[in-house]
């Protein structure tokens, strides 16, 4: 049986950033990609998002101190 | 920033064939001499100045850099006859072993080669470590026959700590290296050996490197003899002896004496690599004493990993016994005339300040605010002494530096150990003080975690304008008072500090007006206008607060009345203050004490820093004149009770045993029913366990009822916070309770019973640790075994939790050593690589919240409606 990971509440919210994003959040970090944290291409996420190497990937989560927050990933494989 | 990404490809570590140390040497060393009569370094000798230079005023004739700037080149020595390598010889006597003697093949079949090789280049393939099968394969490969030419194989032993002995035959350093030549390259890697990077004949010397004289500097006594180095004399052994071992090769000498002189190079050799290896003695020094060899300067605690690069010795700090001064500052330290006149401020001098540091001069290095040294423009440093001081004041101009005493205000660093947390590193203003002791304030024992029952601790004074600023505005005592752990005070009002308050600021307390002007006085508080009546405590401490402060909260004492009368409390734990006036409720814990103070709290976030250091400063100042107007002591007979209330509590707690016996009678009758999830004698257990707790607890309040806060200083102390709490007082007057091993009754001991007094399988209270008596009147002989039981538990888990939060905090130091929250915000790692897009998610820096969060709505609340409710 297979499950579908993306609804499950402890995983949160993933999606792949187009390229004028990433250029627009990497100048907000004033960053390259390469200075993202960075998630593996076989990740079950990626893989149910079908995200590739070279992608970004916005990641939005419940925190305790802020109630939401927002990252970024650097898909490596 | 943009991170300048920067990637180490990969570390090698192998062994130096003969040719690499040839190709790295900058002079072959022949003669065994070091200097000549003239005191010139002999060429080819063990000082020649081709290996470097140390005197800064030469040049280094390999390099041309400087003494000081060359870092130094190595020699070499070719020696006559090779010398196993003590580091190596397991390894060598393991290779060995597993190869055959005749072929030198690993002992090995075709088909386990296939294997092993097969899974080696798996795990070097996933970077996984392949000591285990290299392991595995030693024990393998120690075959009888060989499978590949059918030779039968002989034993090979080691003969600590560098002969191989094959069968009866000991190896010489030739045939061994000869034997481990002839192992086919092919084979090297399931021997774990690199070919790349090493080949197992390396681990035999032909050639020994002569490491340069900056690693074995020469010292030139007051006597103006030279002293060597340990490395230099056993060098100096291994050349003499290399020599006479080539001569008499050369003149054909008997096989003998040759043998014999090998055998000593090669222990010449071993002890120069390390001189406390197992079998052979160590070498010595004319005096006796063992020589340090290489082994010896890097391994254990006085090696160069655990003494020089893990840490260091360091100038400007002292370190002593601290004692409390409760009339200094929180920001001040107490700093001994005897560590002020030694540890120096370096001072540059100005026109502005010319004068003064021409004072300092001329007090000398001996009179307290003196001076010890004095540095040119130029570099040159002088000593201050009385009989030179003149010549100095006289050449003193704007650019010299003076090395000045510690003195009143200046900034330094404090600390002591273990530094778990950034409070354990505070910036203090000195203030120097006779005796021998540092001295500090009360109110930061907490962040330091210090008392004074022999605690030292250590004193770091700033060295450069840039540091000093930095640490006044960062790290001063002050800006510390707010913990990053909780966001609330750590450094706060404790003990007397609070029993003190409460005394004052209780409903009884009033003082005639002379009084109030004594204590004050004494407190250092500006007087206020004499009013001509008495005044109540409350009103004197609401001269320390705030005009303009308005809060309300429950004081420690709060009993948690079923229904609280708010102002009305008997208790007066309801604190209210109204424009700066305490109106109502006791000053105590959660006041101004550590990790509770309110008011603290409020007067930090509201007020600031320096308005928080003013009024802790005169807040516990306050506490202790007037604990000390009203006197304050503790005996045994706070924790008495009457006759009448001891009977009780023996009624109470006889019934709580019955109880116990009816419950075990019904276990062992078979009515006991099972709690869900549990079994028969988990359920038992815990109802035992529930009889006996509710029966301590039972016999605690019947004391407490006893207890009267007016009357008994232990209970103020308790019910305060300032020590102490309920359970001490009732354990000491009415019961001591259970006593308990891995959180349960003691079960442990004999067979099926805790001690030879008991039944087997016995389960009453007695005979699993419960204490009927009070401490004070004394714990029966099973009890008090019993009691050991429990204390000692709570012994080993504090030294075994110790060990293990110091552990992971070492882990945990390092791992985040180099992480910064950058001024956008982002946590970012030392090549610019992001952690955190925003700090902590929310960017709050918890040692400037509100007990965690950005803004206390509860507090601003109850702040307005005290405002408009007036
Ligand atoms: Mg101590
Ligand atoms: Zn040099
Ligand atoms: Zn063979
Ligand atoms: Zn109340």
């Amino acid at each position: 049986m297979k499950k579908d990971i993306l609804k499950h509440r402890l995983v949160p919210e993933h999606t792949i950033l187009s390229k004028s994003e990433i250029k627009k959040v990497m100048k907000e970090l004033d960053i390259h990609p390469e200075q993202l944290p960075k998630i593996k291409q076989d990740d079950p996420i990626c893989k149910a998002i079908e995200a590739k190497s070279g992608d970004v990937l916005k990641i939005t989560r419940k925190s305790h101190t802020a109630g939401k927050f927002v990252t970024y990933r650097l898909v490596l494989n | 920033m943009k991170g300048i990404l920067k990637k180490i490809a990969q570390i090698n570590f192998g062994l130096m064939s003969p040719e690499d140390i040839r190709k790295m040497s900058v002079t072959k060393i022949v003669t065994p001499d070091t200097y000549d009569e003239d005191g010139y370094p002999i060429e080819a000798g063990l000082m020649d100045p081709r290996l470097g230079v140390i005197d800064p005023g030469l040049k280094c004739r390999s390099c041309g850099s400087k003494g000081g700037d060359c870092q130094g080149h190595f020699g070499h020595i070719n020696i006559a006859r090779p010398v196993i390598h003590v580091g190596f010889a397991d390894t060598i006597h393991k290779i060995l072993r597993s190869t055959c003697k005749e072929c030198a093949r690993v002992l090995l079949t075709d088909a386990e080669i296939i294997d092993y090789k097969d899974r080696i280049g798996n795990m070097v393939k996933n970077e996984e470590s392949i000591t285990n099968i290299i392991k595995e394969i030693y024990t393998v490969a120690r075959r009888d026959k060989c499978p590949h030419c059918e030779t039968e194989q002989e034993d090979i032993k080691i003969d600590k700590p560098v002969s191989i002995v094959e069968g009866n035959y000991k190896l010489t350093a030739s045939e061994v290296r000869e034997r481990l030549e002839k192992i086919p390259e092919e084979d090297h890697i399931l021997l774990g050996v690199n070919s790349k990077v090493a080949k197992p004949e390396w681990m035999v010397l032909t050639v020994l490197p002569v490491p340069p004289v900056t690693v074995r500097p020469s010292i030139t006594l007051e006597t103006g003899e030279r002293s060597e180095d340990d490395l230099t004399h056993k060098l100096v052994d291994i050349l003499r002896i290399n020599q006479r071992l080539k001569e008499n090769m050369e003149a054909g000498a008997p096989q003998l004496i040759v043998e014999d002189l090998w055998e000593l190079l090669q222990y010449h050799v071993t002890t120069y690599f390390d001189n406390e290896a197992s079998g052979v003695p160590p070498a010595r020094h004319r005096s006796g004493r063992p020589l340090k060899t290489l082994a010896q300067r890097l391994k254990g605690k006085e090696g160069r990993f655990r003494s020089n690069l893990s840490g260091k010795r360091v100038n400007f700090s002292a370190r002593t016994v601290i004692s409390p001064d409760p009339n200094i500052s929180i920001n001040e330290v107490g700093v001994p005339e005897m560590i002020a006149k030694e540890v120096t401020v370096p001072i540059y001098v100005t026109p502005w300040n010319i004068e003064e540091m021409k004072k300092f001069i001329n007090n000398g290095p001996k009179v307290h605010p003196g001076a010890n040294y004095v540095e040119r423009p130029d570099g040159r440093k002088v000593r201050v002494y009385p009989e030179t001081k003149d010549a100095i004041i006289e050449k003193l101009e704007p650019g010299f530096r003076v090395e000045r005493h510690l003195i009143d205000g200046d900034i330094v660093l404090f600390n002591r150990q273990p530094s778990l947390h950034r409070m354990s590193m505070m910036a203090h203003e000195v203030r120097v003080l006779p005796h021998k002791t540092f001295r500090l304030n009360l109110c930061v024992c907490p962040p330091y975690n210090a008392d004074f029952d022999g605690d030292e601790m250590n004193m770091h004074i700033f060295q450069t304008e840039e540091s000093r600023a930095e640490a006044k505005s960062l790290m001063r005592v002050q800006e510390h008072i707010l913990s990053p752990r909780f966001g609330g005070p750590i450094i706060g009002g404790i003990h007397d500090h609070i029993s003190g308050a409460y005394l004052l600021t209780r409903e009884s307390s009033v003082f005639e007006e002379d009084e109030v002007f004594q204590i004050l006085m004494r407190a250092k508080i500006p007087l206020p206008k004499p009013k001509g009546e008495s005044w109540s405590g409350k009103e004197i401490f609401s001269l320390l607060l705030p005009e303009d402060m308005n809060m309300v909260y429950r004081a420690e004492i709060c009993r948690r009345c079923d229904e609280c009368l708010k102002q009305e409390c008997k208790n007066d734990a309801y604190v209210v203050i109204e424009d700066g006036n305490l109106k109502s409720g006791v000053i105590d814990d959660r006041a101004f004490g550590s990790f509770a103070g309110k008011i603290l709290d409020s007067v930090v976030k509201e007020y600031g820093t320096d308005k928080a250091r003013e009024f802790l400063d005169s807040a516990t100042k306050l506490a202790i004149s007037g604990i000390m107007k009203k006197g304050f002591t503790t005996s045994t007979d706070d924790e008495e009770i009457p006759q009448e209330a001891k009977e009780r509590i023996e009624e109470l707690l006889s019934k709580a045993e019955e109880r116990v016996e009816i419950l075990i009678e019904a276990y062992t009758n078979e009515e006991l029913e099972a709690l869900p999830g549990r079994s028969l004698e988990e359920t038992l257990e815990m109802k035992i366990m529930q009889v006996l707790g509710e029966a301590r607890d039972k016999s605690g309040e019947l004391a407490e009822k006893y207890f009267d806060i007016n009357k008994n200083h232990a209970v103020v102390m308790a019910l305060t916070g300032a020590r102490g709490s309920m359970l001490n007082l009732t354990q000491i007057a009415a019961c001591v309770g259970q006593q308990s091993v891995r959180g349960g009754r003691i079960e442990r001991g004999y067979s099926e019973r805790t001690l030879p007094h008991f039944k087997k399988g016995e389960l009453g209270a007695k005979a699993r640790g419960f204490v009927h008596s009070s401490y004070k009147t004394g714990l029966d002989p099973l009890e008090f075994f019993f009691h050991a039981m429990g204390g000692r538990e709570g012994l080993v888990d504090t030294a075994i939790r110790t060990a293990q939060s110091g552990y992971m905090q070492r882990r945990l130091v390092n791992a985040l050593q180099d992480l910064s929250v950058r001024p956008d915000g982002t946590v970012r790692d030392n090549r610019g690589v992001i952690i955190q897009t925003m700090y902590g998610e929310d960017k709050v820096d918890p040692a400037k919240s509100d007990y965690g969060k950005v803004v206390d709505i509860d507090r601003v609340i109850d702040e307005i409606r005290i405002k408009s409710g007036k």
